[in-house]
C-alpha cells in the first residue's frame, strides 16, 4: 500500500499568522482567548473567543478577491499559500491532474450570510451584492484553492461540524494512499465569530464566559475560535524523489458514527474510532506517546473522551500524554482538527508536547496525564488526533514520525 | 405575578417538554424523574425565559453547581423563577 506523508503545513489562527508563530505560542502555553471584537457584541451573553485580531484583508487580497472571499476563504487561502510554499510544489500537466483539495468547514461563509441578512432584514434593503452565493457557499474555499494553485483532481468540502477537518484530511489521505491522487491539499477553515454565529452557540448553554479549561475540575464550557489549517499530503516516493522535507507520516485513519444522539457523545463511538485508527495504521496502543484530544472543555466531551482513552489504552493510558490545544486557540469548529494537527507534528518532529492551558485542578473523571499548562519535551514516535462531532460523527487520525 | 401562577406556568412548560400531562408534574419531582434529559432542560429553560421574559443564568456544563438557578426539583425551579422575576422585572 502507498504511504502518505505531510510535506507542507500552513495556518492562520488566534495564536499566530503562520505555523512558526503558532507553534511558538503552543510551546509557551499561551492562551489566545479574549474579548470578542465584533458588531453588536453588547447583545451577546458570550463575549469571549479566540479571534484572529489585526487581520487586514486588504493587505493580502485585491478588491475583486475580497468581493468573492468570505473570511473563512481568506483564512484558507493564506494557510494554503504557506503550506504549498513549504512543500515547494507547482502544479502543471499530469501533476495538476493528479492533485486535488478536500477541505472541512462547518459554517462556510457564515460572515457573508450574517452581513447580508443584516442588509435585507435590519436595513430593509431589497438588493444584495451579486456574489453573495459564490461567497457564502461551503465549497468556496476549496474552489478558490483549486483555482489559485491549478489543482485539477478531486476537490470538495466535507461538513461534519467539529470533526470536519479530520474527516477531510482522512478522505484526502485515502485518495493518496489508494492512488486516486498523488498530492492532496487538505485541512479546514472556519470563521464563525460573528453575531449570528455566536448567538446560535449561546443557545446550547455549553459556552464558557471566562475561558476554556479542558479536563479541569473547574471547567466552564467551550470557547469558540476561528482560523484555518492546511496541509500538503503527498505519496511517500513522490516526495522522496524530489527531495521534499517530510514533516510526518499519516499512517491511518478511522471514521465512526455513534448512531445515538445529535449532541451527546458516546464512549463507544470514540473508542471504535481510536481503535480503528490504530489498526488502520498498523500501530499498537503502546506505540502512542501523545493524543491530541478533542478536549472541548464541556463536561459531556471531557468525561466521555477520558473514559474512552482509558478503556482503549488500558494500562498504557497512564503512560501517554493527552492535551487539548483548544485551551489556547479555542474550538475552531470545522478547522479545529487541522489546527490541532500542528501540535501532533510538533510532538513528532520537535519532541514538544503542547500543553492543556488554563488548567487549575484535577477532575477525578479526567485522571490522565493532560500536560497541564507547561509544554513538555519528550520523544514521540506516534500519535493520535481525535475529533468527535455533534451528530456523533467521529474521525481519528494516526500519525507516525518519519 | 402570584407564586401559584408561576408554579402553574412552570409546570405547564415542563409537562410540554416531557410530553406528559400537567397533572403528572409535582414540585417534588426532578427533571430526570419527569423524563427530561440535559438537552431537554436547556430547551425548558429557553421556554421559561421566553414565557416569563427573564434571563436564566444556566450553564449546562455544571447544572448541579448553578447556585443562581437550582434545577434539582420542579419546586426549586419555581422558586428560582420567582426570584428572577422579582429581580429582573421588579
Amino acid at each position: 500500500m502507498r504511504r502518505v506523508v505531510i510535506t507542507g503545513a500552513g495556518t492562520v489562527n488566534a495564536l499566530g499568522a503562520d505555523v512558526p508563530e503558532t507553534l511558538d505560542a503552543m510551546r509557551e502555553g499561551r492562551c489566545a482567548i479574549g474579548p470578542l471584537d465584533i458588531p453588536d457584541v453588547d447583545r451577546l451573553t458570550i463575549r469571549i473567543g479566540a479571534q484572529v485580531h489585526d487581520f487586514d484583508e486588504g493587505a493580502h487580497f485585491n478588491r475583486q478577491q475580497i468581493a468573492l472571499f468570505d473570511r473563512y476563504t481568506q483564512f484558507a487561502i493564506l494557510a494554503a499559500r504557506e503550506a504549498i510554499g513549504q512543500a515547494g510544489l507547482t502544479f502543471t500537466g499530469e501533476t495538476a491532474a493528479r492533485a486535488g483539495v478536500v477541505l472541512g468547514t462547518s459554517g462556510g461563509g457564515l460572515n457573508t450570510q450574517d452581513q447580508n441578512y443584516r442588509v435585507v432584514y435590519e436595513e430593509g434593503k431589497n438588493r444584495v451584492h451579486p456574489f453573495v452565493v459564490p461567497k457564502l457557499m461551503n465549497n468556496a474555499a476549496a474552489a478558490h484553492v483549486s483555482m489559485e494553485w491549478n489543482l485539477k483532481g478531486p476537490s470538495f468540502t466535507v461538513a461534519t461540524a467539529c470533526a470536519s477537518s479530520n474527516h477531510a484530511i482522512g478522505q484526502a489521505f485515502q485518495f493518496v494512499r489508494s492512488g486516486m491522487a498523488d498530492v492532496m491539499v487538505t485541512g479546514g477553515a472556519e470563521a464563525m465569530l460573528c453575531f449570528g454565529g455566536v448567538k446560535a452557540w449561546e443557545g446550547l448553554r455549553v459556552m464558557s464566559r471566562d475561558t476554556c479549561r479542558p479536563f479541569c475540575a473547574t471547567r466552564s464550557g467551550m470557547v469558540q475560535g476561528e482560523g484555518a489549517g492546511i496541509f500538503v499530503l503527498e505519496e511517500y516516493e513522490h516526495a522522496r524523489a524530489r527531495g521534499a522535507d517530510i514533516l510526518a507520516e499519516i499512517a491511518g485513519v478511522a471514521m465512526t458514527s455513534d448512531a445515538s444522539d445529535i449532541v451527546m457523545p458516546s464512549r463507544q463511538g470514540a473508542e471504535r474510532a481510536m481503535t480503528g485508527a490504530l489498526r488502520d495504521a498498523g500501530l499498537n496502543a503502546s506505540d502512542i506517546g501523545y493524543i491530541n484530544a478533542h478536549g472541548t472543555g464541556t463536561a459531556a466531551n471531557d468525561k466521555t473522551e477520558c473514559a474512552a482513552v482509558a478503556h482503549v489504552f488500558d494500562r498504557h493510558a497512564d503512560r501517554l500524554a493527552i492535551s487539548s490545544t483548544k485551551s489556547m486557540h479555542g474550538h475552531c469548529i470545522g478547522a479545529t482538527g487541522a489546527i490541532e494537527l500542528l501540535a501532533c507534528i510538533m510532538a513528532l518532529r520537535d519532541g514538544v508536547i503542547a500543553p492543556t492551558a488554563n488548567w487549575q485542578e484535577m477532575d477525578p473523571e479526567c485522571a490522565l496525564d493532560v500536560v497541564p499548562n507547561i509544554a513538555r519535551e519528550t520523544r514521540v514516535t506516534a500519535c493520535l488526533s481525535n475529533a468527535f462531532a455533534f451528530g456523533g460523527m467521529n474521525a481519528v487520525l494516526a500519525l507516525r514520525a518519519t | 405575578m402570584k407564586t401559584e401562577d408561576i408554579r402553574s406556568r412552570v409546570h405547564a412548560i415542563l409537562a410540554e417538554q416531557a410530553m406528559i400531562d400537567q397533572t403528572d408534574v409535582t414540585d417534588a419531582a426532578s427533571p430526570a424523574d419527569l423524563g427530561i434529559d440535559s438537552m431537554g432542560v436547556v430547551e425548558a429553560i429557553f421556554a421559561i425565559e421566553e414565557g416569563f421574559d427573564i434571563t436564566v443564568p444556566f450553564n449546562a456544563n455544571e447544572p448541579g453547581k448553578s447556585a443562581e438557578f437550582d434545577i434539582s426539583s420542579v419546586g426549586a425551579i419555581v422558586t428560582a423563577v420567582e426570584g428572577l422575576i422579582a429581580r429582573q422585572r421588579g
